[in-house]
């Protein structure tokens, strides 16, 4: 036993080989049979079945590219409204004087983080139904006679994904801001720099890792949401997660689920090589 | 100086662009607070709320949580308060078991990363941190296909037919919980002293004494940090649960799905506010555990 323990910590292998292997299989192979999936024909009862075709990617990148791309646009639009959102923000708390302040303002970001997703996205349910919330304080008010549709809308599908990765953007670029020291404004500024230099050319440098991670962080789990546009967007709303899910019920077509999310994958791992691609310029600068 | 002047001397179309800015930047942090509290106050006020609309408050009333409680739930709900008490205690059971092995799986890799050099090491280094970004949905039917294609083989070569139940949910929630507990622990490593390991052999310990000795009850905070949010995840996880579950191992999440699909009752907003306080006071335990354990250490 000790030996097989020196060993171990001697070059690690063997204490990671466990792991390696569990991960090999419940993680690695399963996405390999995706992919193989992702490539054979349709056979009944939606399964996958030989020969090898490329017909699923056609229809991907075919009739469903408007889903595709509605996916990334809503994405898209998702992190910037995070962004516009979670900057000033992460600055207005890292700036309070006042330590227990700070900490209440930041626990007021983090605190509606703890309840379960669907209960949040289950919210806007109420807040947006045309017997909601919004639709009868405005009936109140005399603004409008007629519920607005908000509920089952890609508004109500952006809403919903800002609301529910919001503190993805704010918390890194908090992080980013403990760390910037503000003397550099006044440097900049004794220097002649005026406001929107100082901060085009210093602070928004200086904070580019926490901009980055929260974009990352906001942008891959928006493309592959799932419950947001499921519980919000109805049919106008759909994205591509509820697509993939569509293909596992009864008239589903796995290998087109497959094909699907293979697709979705690429997306993720070229905004993820972005995002490196970024930091490294970044740390070059 | 120069510059400076020219900035005050500038038009005041430029200055009452300033100022709107200056305004922006005041109305964001209210405006951010009252878009993130404003639906979970809304929700929770409406659960006490005396008719069923989610448009106007008419009243106070407690009736919606003594309906749940007295399992008196209409039909069209399909609540009945038997069933979501069997959820919940699935999920823990989940949450229990995953967690357990992820704990021990996690915090193994996590040491050899730390420690360790093998050729290999930064591949492997990548794989463990691909779990936690990949979405979801793309993990959660990646198991389902790979459990499916897995059930015909052993049916195929065995004859026995084996479904998805609670070991499918178990394994997917290992397989992700796995990545966040090596993150906490490596991280606890990182902060570690090396040379306290050193001085335990010098002195004399053997690598297994040195490990029980010195190493372990150093990332012992980690290892328990890593563990409670690994379960937090497991019991709050509904997209791969939902992909992997079987007949008759509803978690909560997933019960807790098939309500919120179904309509807007008073009787989920209450089941909605019930969990809200419940997820707030376990989180609330657990980072208290955390705070104490990185204090004394």
């Amino acid at each position: 036993m000790s030996r097989w323990f020196r060993r171990s910590q001697k070059d690690g292998s063997l204490l990671a080989l466990p792991t390696a292997l569990w991960l090999l299989v419940f993680f690695v192979l399963p996405l390999v049979i995706v992919l193989g999936v992702s490539l054979m024909s349709r056979g009944r009862g939606g399964v996958a079945q030989m020969p090898l075709t490329l017909t699923h990617y056609e229809r991907t990148f075919g009739i469903f590219s408007i889903i595709l791309w509605r996916s990334i646009g809503l994405a898209g639009l998702t992190t910037v409204l995070c962004l516009l959102v979670g900057y000033p923000l992460a600055f207005f708390i890292s700036t309070r004087r006042r330590r227990i302040v700070q900490q209440s303002a930041l626990f007021l970001v983090i605190l509606p983080f703890w309840t379960n997703f669907l209960i949040r996205t289950y919210a806007w349910r109420i807040l947006l139904g045309e017997e909601g919330t919004i639709n009868g304080v405005l009936r109140a008010l005399g603004i409008i006679g007629e519920p607005l549709q908000l509920l089952n809308t890609q508004f109500a599908v952006l809403v919903g994904l800002v609301y529910g990765f919001l503190p993805f953007m704010a918390l890194p670029i908090f992080a980013s801001v403990e760390r910037f020291n503000f003397r550099y404004v006044d440097a900049a500024q004794d220097l002649g720099a005026n406001e929107t230099r100082t901060f085009l050319r210093v602070v928004l440098p200086l904070t580019m890792p926490g901009v980055l991670a929260g974009c990352a962080l906001v942008f891959i789990p928006s493309v592959g949401a799932f419950v947001t546009p499921d519980l919000l967007g109805g049919t106008k709303g759909l994205m591509i997660g509820n697509l993939i899910n569509n293909q596992f019920g009864g008239s589903g077509n796995m290998p087109l689920g497959s094909a699907l999310s293979i697709v979705m994958m690429a997306v993720v791992m070229l905004s993820l090589l972005v995002y490196v691609f970024g930091n490294r310029r970044g740390a070059g600068l | 100086m120069a510059q400076a002047l020219i900035n005050e001397g500038a038009l005041g179309r430029n200055r009452r662009v300033k100022r709107l800015g200056r305004l922006c930047l005041w109305l964001n942090p209210l405006v951010a607070y009252f878009f993130l509290w404003a639906p979970i106050l809304v929700l929770v006020l409406f659960s006490f709320n005396q008719s069923k609309s989610v448009a106007s408050f008419t009243g106070f009333t407690l009736k919606w949580y003594s309906n749940i409680l007295n399992n008196v739930v209409g039909a069209e709900s399909a609540f009945s308060t038997e069933l979501m008490l069997n959820a919940f205690r699935n999920s823990l059971f989940v949450g229990a078991i995953a967690t357990a092995i992820a704990t021990v799986l996690g915090t193994m890799i996590a040491l050899s990363m730390a420690r360790g050099s093998f050729p290999g090491k930064r591949l492997l280094d990548g794989l463990l941190f691909l779990p936690v970004v990949i979405p979801e949905i793309t993990q959660a039917i990646s198991l389902a296909i790979f459990f499916k294609v897995a059930f015909d083989w052993i049916h195929l070569l065995s004859g026995e037919r084996v479904f998805p139940g609670f070991h499918t949910i178990i394994m997917a929630h290992v397989t992700f919980n796995i990545s966040y507990v090596a993150i906490v622990v490596r991280a606890r490593l990182a902060d570690m002293d090396p040379t306290l390991e050193e001085a335990a052999s010098d002195l004399g310990a053997n690598p297994w004494q040195t490990f029980w000795r010195v190493t372990f009850p150093l990332i012992l905070p980690g290892v328990i940090a890593g563990a409670l949010l690994a379960f937090t995840l497991s019991l709050d996880d509904f997209v791969i649960t939902f992909f992997t579950s079987g007949v008759g191992t509803t978690t909560l999440p997933v019960f807790v799905y098939g309500l919120l699909k179904l309509t807007v009752t008073p009787e989920v907003n209450a089941i909605s506010t019930i969990m809200m306080l419940l997820s707030t006071f376990l989180i609330g335990i657990s980072l208290a555990l955390q705070g104490r354990g990185a204090s004394r250490s």
